[in-house]
């Protein structure tokens, strides 16, 4: 979505939609508490934002060729990494449903924040097309 | 908005819980069944989830989809029981072999997780209509 958010939204139109992202994958996590094999995954909210705004993560190799590597770790490059487990179980489900209602809860949180800082755009554009 | 997803996500979650506590109800109230005859005893069942990945762009993430629904094939209980109607020439009747401890937990377990996606729907529509009602 960062393609098409207008500019006037800054990052906050990147970070809202990333937002977005990582609350349908905790929203994955808890619905799958319970199915065999399901591995919880998270996204790396600094990582992605960083790349959705074009910005090279500190240290990360930089592409100079199209053919080489781009560098980030394998199956890491839409962002998205892997829970370690605290408690592995025996049917090789790695949800810690605690953990992930508290992360879902604020990341709720985060997408509010997000919201408001947009909603404050909107305003003072508002403001500044109607001059009152 | 929070992406419609997630409300596919949570919707299918809870109809596989909830097609859970069916097994759980229907293996509670066959626990009492005799046959006198160990093939016709009534079998536990219990369902097996799998993740349904909604983009497909995406495996590994997404609903639950029940695949099919496992009957057991524990060994129904020998009984014998001469006086019982059911009871087989031999005089034993089989009951199936359900343990009603078990299936209270397994309960516990599948309503808290139908809870937790209660929960996950409210908020997830609070944000939505938080988001629409942007710039008014």
């Amino acid at each position: 979505m960062s393609e098409s958010t207008p500019a006037m939204f800054g990052i906050h139109g990147a970070a809202i939609s990333l937002r977005q992202e990582r609350l349908k994958l905790l929203a994955s996590n808890i619905a799958n508490a319970d199915t065999p094999n399901y591995k919880a995954r998270d996204l790396d909210f600094e990582a992605a934002l960083k790349r959705a705004i074009g910005e090279q993560l500190p240290g990360s190799p930089t592409q100079t060729h199209a053919a080489h590597a781009s560098g980030a770790p394998p199956g890491a490059e839409d962002g998205l990494v892997y829970r370690l487990p605290l408690q592995p179980s025996l049917d090789g489900n790695t949800v810690d449903g605690e953990y992930e209602k508290a992360s879902f809860a604020r990341a709720a949180l985060e997408y509010r924040a997000s919201l408001n800082f947009v909603e404050g755009r909107v305003r003072r554009l508002m403001t500044a097309i109607t001059g009152s | 908005m929070p992406s419609m997803k997630i409300f596919d996500i949570a919707g299918s979650a809870m109809a596989a819980q909830s097609v859970r506590l069916n097994t759980v109800a229907s293996n509670l109230a066959n626990a009492g069944n005799v046959s006198g005859d160990p093939k016709t005893v009534y079998k536990p069942v219990e369902p097996v989830f799998q993740t349904h990945a909604i983009d497909p762009s995406q495996p590994g993430i997404g609903g639950v989809r029940v695949v099919r629904i496992e009957q057991s094939q524990a060994e129904p209980i020998k009984r014998y029981e001469p006086g019982n109607p059911l009871a087989d020439e031999q005089g034993y009747v089989y009951a199936p072999d359900i343990d009603p401890v078990a299936q209270m937990v397994n309960m516990m377990s599948a309503a808290r997780a139908y809870q937790a996606d209660v929960e996950m729907l409210n908020t997830t529509k609070e944000l939505a209509l938080a988001t629409l009602n942007v710039g008014r």
